[in-house]
């Protein structure tokens, strides 16, 4: 079996275990402060460590290029309240712009 | 007995939060099924990690770290640590849903972000039964169906550079990311996470870079 095959099947387990667990286990086992608030923080760091390695790694090097422009895009239209689909589209025509024409 | 019992966009406001939440969503679909394809996925493990994992960070977390050439492991992990709150919206869901059986392994199918969220927004627990249900399925069948068109789409360009796709799946993340940070410390803890990433990127294996920021959240989260 291929890695990609392994992480498919793998993660799809795992996420329904996550799911199937929360309705299964007694509100107490989980539901305390430290979990919680540490839980808040767990989206926080692994979405924001994507985005750095998304925008700026190649392979094992760190480049800067028309990912970077892409992203700033999709930054200032979030801090304008732009609906999810506007940014990534934002994203991908600016970066698809630089790629082409510089 | 007709369908309009369970299901009345028409004339069920709760129907109609649902099935607008559900449609927006969906849509996002479509990145996702793009994003998929670019990492190297075929159209149809695109499609199963929709179908069977069905929860969006997640997803797109296995198909950012699988074609950035991490190890399987790593995105088994990353993927099940962004998971994790769908156990505790399970938690919240479990008492006003009281299901056993089949209908318990698909109630737990979609809990996710969005059919707990309209769910708790409902004032009684027969609307938060329905807004579960109809946003759960609603997000589900719109989801699917756009992952695979956006796949499709995907497989038809050769470089993703040229159509900007490469900074198209960075800026799903921020999408992702951005509704979180709510005061400084959030902000704060963004921008460590992403420093630290950047740093471990030349010094180890794809993957690891990502998975290991879950320390900064335990460290950060573990006093007030």
């Amino acid at each position: 079996m291929s890695p990609i095959w392994i992480a498919v099947l793998g993660a799809s387990a795992t996420a329904f275990l996550n799911k199937y667990i929360g309705h299964s286990v007694p509100e107490r086992w989980l539901n305390k402060p430290k979990i919680m608030r540490i839980n808040t923080l767990v989206p926080i760091v692994l979405l924001s460590a994507l985005v750095g390695v998304q925008t700026f790694a190649h392979k094992k090097e760190l480049v800067i290029d028309q990912r970077v422009a892409g992203v700033g895009v999709a930054l200032v239209l979030l801090k304008f309240k732009a609906p999810f689909p506007v940014v990534v589209i934002g994203a991908a025509i600016t970066s698809a712009a630089i790629y082409n024409w510089f | 007995m007709s369908i309009t019992r369970y299901f009345n966009p028409r004339k069920n406001q709760v129907d109609r939060t649902g099935l607008s939440v559900a449609f927006t969503v969906g849509l996002y679909g479509a990145a996702f099924g793009a994003a998929g394809v670019t990492a190297g996925f075929s159209v149809l493990q695109t499609c199963l990690l929709s179908l069977l994992l069905f929860s969006g960070a997640s997803q797109f977390a296995v198909v950012g770290i699988m074609g950035a050439g991490g190890a399987a492991i790593s995105a088994i992990a990353t993927a099940t640590l962004l998971g994790f709150r769908n156990a505790l919206y399970g938690l919240q869901m479990a008492p006003i849903l009281k299901v056993s059986g089949i209908k318990r392994v698909l109630s737990a199918q979609i809990t996710i972000d969005e059919s707990t969220a309209v769910a708790t927004l409902q004032d009684n627990d027969a609307d938060c039964k329905r807004g579960f249900y109809v946003t759960g399925i609603g997000v589900y069948v719109f989801w699917n169906i756009f992952t695979f068109l956006g796949a499709l789409g995907a497989s038809a360009i050769g470089n993703p550079s040229v159509w900007g796709l490469d900074a198209a799946v960075p800026a799903a993340f921020c999408g992702l990311v951005w509704p979180r940070l709510k005061n400084k410390k959030q902000f704060v803890v963004s921008a460590v996470a992403i420093l630290w990433a950047l740093t471990l990127t030349p010094l180890t294996p794809a993957g690891v870079p990502i998975i290991t920021t879950v320390l900064l959240a335990v460290i950060f989260g573990w006093k007030k």
